[in-house]
């Protein structure tokens, strides 16, 4: 069984104009040890997904699922005080701000021993020595001067690795980072994605990236879940994924990358990922899409596996060469 | 098809009034609170029953029947549906008097924002505008005046000037006019850091015309909710200093000078304690919704204040 | 820091100065002069008043007169009331635990009402609880309070004969003045039921002082709290796996109380001016009734010695809550 296991997770948000779907049924399974990247665009619902798992999102929020179990434990089961013995334990997350996620009114020692604290008891002299261990972990320079800073004294990149260090103080099985880099200037971003690798080989703990930037899903990940507008498109390894995508949408984006460009100017994915108000009917990609045909216009497609596990939602995936498998046209369908 | 029928509603709503769009957005705001509707609708009420005063009182308010003195309400086991809130100590109908009440206070909110809303307006914008000494000066100005607390300032006003309405609200306008100063300036402060500003000037706008026309409406939202909250403040300092016997004088019905006039009754007769302060408190709750309500349309970036 | 508080304390300068004309104006500006506002009705013949001008010094130009009243207020000097012919101050000192003694019930009761009541309608956002406290404060925040102070009487003094309509402590009662509250001096005194007096005579007057305080500090403490618990340290917080408990009364409450604490201290000025009605319904001998009755006396010395007094309090607190406001915020106090 894998560590974490999510299958047809569904969110829904409570708004003035009626109930959104944020998140559409998906199913993500990590195991133990395990780089999972979760690549989409923003609107995706890749961190509403993992926030519904942490069990932090806002009460507007109804979370419904088959099953969404870590480790054993069913999360949805668990009373918010079983719950809450794991979370931040075994199950950790950091966030993409770091400059706001942590407290102002806190100093660095305090917000990182108070983890320790809650989850793993010991004496205050043990937790401090367990913080500056942290803090050089993470790679902070002069660790025992820093537990006396506060955030705000201390750089993003700083403010990430504070973060990184109390995430990772109870040695947890699982890391969630929610685009952890995005907010970094560009320098940062490189040393920060190093760290978090450098630990997960270090601990052996599994990772969950969150990401919209498939350059990172490249150097980092074993396997890789595409999500669109709130549901998998596509779920694969790296390696093979980016070999041949099967989706038009992994597709388009792995050609927006520079590094694979072909022509001067970087190919876009015209249009928008639909909102509450303007999902289509049938694949919610096909606005979109460059093969789209009738088919994808009548019908959502489901999420199916090929013989080697490599799974696509598309009515015609993608073959190595980049053309569709099976014809979009229902007459043609129907005709073959 | 549908896409040109789109670019048509589009044009239109670009096309409509912007000053009627943005009255249309400040109404859709306003009305989904409740309490402030509340509260308008209660505004309205008393500015109509201030107007009609005369119409709509049973009696007049300075009328004296020595046969009925502290009469209690009708309902009341002595009362009479000729008093429906009873008489008061000298037999004068208390329903009547409260009525007539709404006008002094009415008024004394309108004059006293009025006063401080010009003179703030004005202080504020030589302050925010002109920067350097002006500023300097006129803000230790207010410095001094906020140092009081301003029941007590205006007290000692009232001392000078002699006791009176009159007197009473210019004391609470000088009392008042600080915070439409800060606010003023603050806000000018902002505004006259956009590039709009900065535009103008370079066209060639005088301070006056930079000052009224190019920046002033621009600081008006937080402005209009601070006149709101100060016609309640206003109304609550005035019964105030009515009730310290500094205010208006008996036998005028103002709310404050009867609480004032009732308090050695306060064993003998309820009502003449309960109505008029009752009066006071519904008055004062009315703008203050309206006033929560006009924030919140206005500016969402004022709830917190 | 040090810049900031060195800054702060010269701005109190001119603002004390501008504080002190305005007192020593007053008396000025009072149509007649002085001695004739001291004669009262009493006629009094040109040499006696050409005496008394020269000795309370009003015979000198203004400028010195100004000069005199800026060098005897620095020897703490606040002149002599007209009436009862004692030092301003010695009045003043008298008076002042009286008041002290009631803003400092009134603001704990304010607080500890205000504070949780926030809080809990901030956590439990548009629960009935929170729409109740809403138009519970905002009532409370439009009350005309010595409507409130009459009421009370009336119900609670008058109707349910509970509590002492006014004074501080019962006449049957009798001891030294030690540190000048009630409370703590008649449970020096020892004196049976002493105490409870002194309470009893306390409840309404706080009651009706605290109301104002306490229904902004409410407001102030819920939107406070709203805004914290959206922040991501909050969720920071909850993804450590900390208690609720923890998170709210923690981490959000403590970035929530920054913006409450200065309400909290701007709430003494509203409570000095509340002091004044609060004090002359319940007759309480502290400085607000002082100043009315001074007032109402024509005891001009009193209220311009009064007015600079009080004005001095309200800027100290001013400072302090400041200094306070930079003690309680990390990123003012290590900027």
């Amino acid at each position: 069984m894998a560590l974490l296991e999510i299958n047809n997770l569904s969110v829904e948000f409570k708004t003035a104009h009626g109930a959104f779907r944020a998140v559409d049924g998906i199913d993500l399974a990590v195991e133990a040890g395990q780089v999972m990247a979760v690549v989409g665009e923003s609107g995706s619902g890749k961190s509403v997904a993992m926030l519904a798992l942490m069990g932090l999102l806002p009460w507007t929020a109804t979370v419904s699922a088959d099953s969404l179990t870590f480790d054993g434990w069913d999360m949805l089961a668990l009373s918010p005080r079983a719950r809450r013995r794991i979370i931040g334990k075994d199950l950790a997350m950091i966030f993409q701000e770091p400059m706001t996620s942590l407290n102002p009114c806190f100093t660095v020692g305090f917000q990182i021993t108070e983890s320790l604290k809650t989850h793993l008891g010991g004496t205050a002299s043990e937790r401090r020595a367990r913080a500056v261990e942290l803090l050089g972990l993470v790679g902070i320079p002069a660790p025992e001067k820093r537990l006396s800073a506060f955030p705000h004294q201390l750089s993003g990149g700083m403010n990430q690795r504070v973060m990184i260090a109390m995430a990772i103080a109870c040695n947890p099985r699982l890391l969630i980072a929610d685009e952890p880099t995005t907010a970094l200037d560009v320098t940062i971003q490189a040393q920060i994605l190093d760290l978090l690798l450098d630990l997960q080989k270090k601990t052996g703990m599994a990772l969950v990236l969150i990401t919209h930037d498939m350059a990172v899903v490249a150097e980092t990940a074993d396997a890789v879940s595409v999500q669109y507008a709130g549901q998998v498109v596509e779920r694969d390894r790296v390696d093979s994924l980016f070999a041949a995508p099967r989706h038009p949408y992994t597709h388009a984006l792995l050609k927006a990358l520079p590094e694979r460009a072909t022509e001067r100017h970087l190919p876009t994915i015209p249009g928008v990922v639909p909102g509450q108000f303007d999902r289509p009917k049938g694949c919610l990609f096909h606005p979109r899409c460059a093969f789209a045909g009738d088919l994808c216009r009548a019908e959502p497609p489901r999420l199916l596996a090929d013989a080697q596990g490599r799974a696509a939602r598309c009515h015609g995936p993608l073959d190595a060469a980049g053309q569709p498998t099976a014809s979009r046209d229902l007459a043609e369908r129907a005709a073959s | 098809m549908s896409a040109s029928a789109e670019t048509t509603a589009t044009a239109e709503t670009e096309g409509a009034p912007p000053r009627r769009q943005a009255l249309a957005d400040f109404w859709f705001y306003f009305s989904e609170n409740r309490g402030a509707v509340g509260g308008l609708v209660l505004v309205v009420l008393l500015i109509l029953m201030a107007i009609g005063a005369d119409l709509i009182a049973p009696h007049d308010p300075t009328q004296q029947f020595r046969d009925h003195l502290l009469i209690p309400p009708a309902w009341q086991e002595g009362g009479t549906w000729a008093f429906p809130l009873g008489t008061d100590a000298v037999g004068r109908d208390l329903m009547s008097r409260l009525i007539h009440g709404a006008r002094f206070s009415l008024f004394v909110g309108l004059i006293v924002v009025s006063i401080s809303l010009t003179v703030g307006i004005s202080l504020g914008l030589m302050a925010g505008y002109f920067r350097g000494w002006v500023e300097a000066a006129i803000m230790r100005v207010m410095d001094v005046i906020l140092a009081f607390p301003s029941l007590l300032l205006a007290l000692v006003l009232v001392a000078i000037l002699g006791p009176g309405l009159v007197n009473a609200m210019i004391a609470i306008a000088v009392v008042l006019q600080p915070h439409f100063v800060r606010l003023t300036r603050a806000q000018v402060l902002s505004v006259a850091a956009q590039d709009y500003v900065t535009a103008s000037r370079t066209v060639g706008a005088g301070p006056l015309r930079l000052m009224v026309i190019t920046i002033l409406p621009n600081c008006m939202p937080p402005l209009i909710v601070q006149a709101t909250l100060s016609f309640s403040t206003a109304i609550l300092d005035a019964a105030a200093l009515g009730f310290l016997g500094l205010g208006a004088q008996p036998p005028t019905p103002e709310w404050g000078t009867m609480l004032a006039e009732a308090r050695e009754f306060i064993t003998r007769a309820w009502w003449v304690v309960t109505f008029p302060g009752l009066a006071i408190l519904v008055t004062v709750l009315a703008f203050n919704l309206m006033g929560d309500g006009l924030r919140d349309a206005l500016d969402p970036k004022l709830k917190r204040t | 820091m040090l810049s900031f508080l060195l800054r702060r304390v010269l701005l109190l300068i001119p603002t004390f100065l501008g504080v002190s004309v305005v007192a020593f104006g007053f008396i000025r500006v009072l149509p007649g002069d002085p001695i004739e506002l001291l004669a009262g009705e009493r006629s009094i013949s040109p040499e006696r008043h050409a005496e008394l001008m020269a000795r309370y010094g009003f015979d000198l130009p203004l400028w010195d007169q100004y000069l005199k009243f800026l060098t005897n207020l620095a020897s703490g000097d606040l002149g002599t009331s007209f009436v009862t012919r004692r030092p301003v101050l010695d009045e003043f000192l008298t008076l002042f635990p009286a008041t002290l003694e009631l803003g400092l019930c009134a603001i704990v009761f304010a607080v500890a009402v205000g504070l949780p009541a926030g809080v809990l309608a901030g956590v439990k956002r548009r629960s009935w609880f929170d729409q109740t406290l809403m138009t519970v404060s905002l009532t409370g925040y439009s009350m005309p309070i010595f409507w409130l102070g009459l009421l009370a009487i009336m119900v609670f003094s008058g109707w349910l004969g509970l509590t002492p309509v006014s004074g501080r402590i019962s006449v049957m009662y009798y001891f030294d003045n030690v540190t000048g509250f009630m409370l703590i001096d008649s449970l020096l005194s020892g004196q049976e039921g002493a105490f409870r007096s002194a309470a009893a005579h306390l409840i309404l007057p706080t009651v009706v002082l605290g109301t104002i305080p306490m229904a902004v500090i409410a407001r102030q403490t819920r939107s406070a709290m709203l805004e914290v618990l959206g922040e991501d340290y909050v969720r920071t917080a909850r993804a450590k796996g900390l208690p609720p408990a923890r998170v709210i009364g923690l981490h959000a409450l403590r970035n929530a109380l920054i913006p409450v604490v200065t309400t909290i201290g701007l709430q003494v000025g509203v409570l000095l001016a509340g002091a004044i009605l609060t004090e002359t319904i319940f007759s309480w001998p502290g400085i607000g009734k002082w100043m009315v009755d001074s007032i109402s006396r024509r005891d001009y010395s009193v209220v311009q010695g009064g007015l600079l007094l009080i004005a001095a309090i309200v800027m100290l607190v001013n400072l302090t809550v400041d200094l306070l406001y930079g003690l309680i915020n990390p990123r003012v106090r290590r900027r």
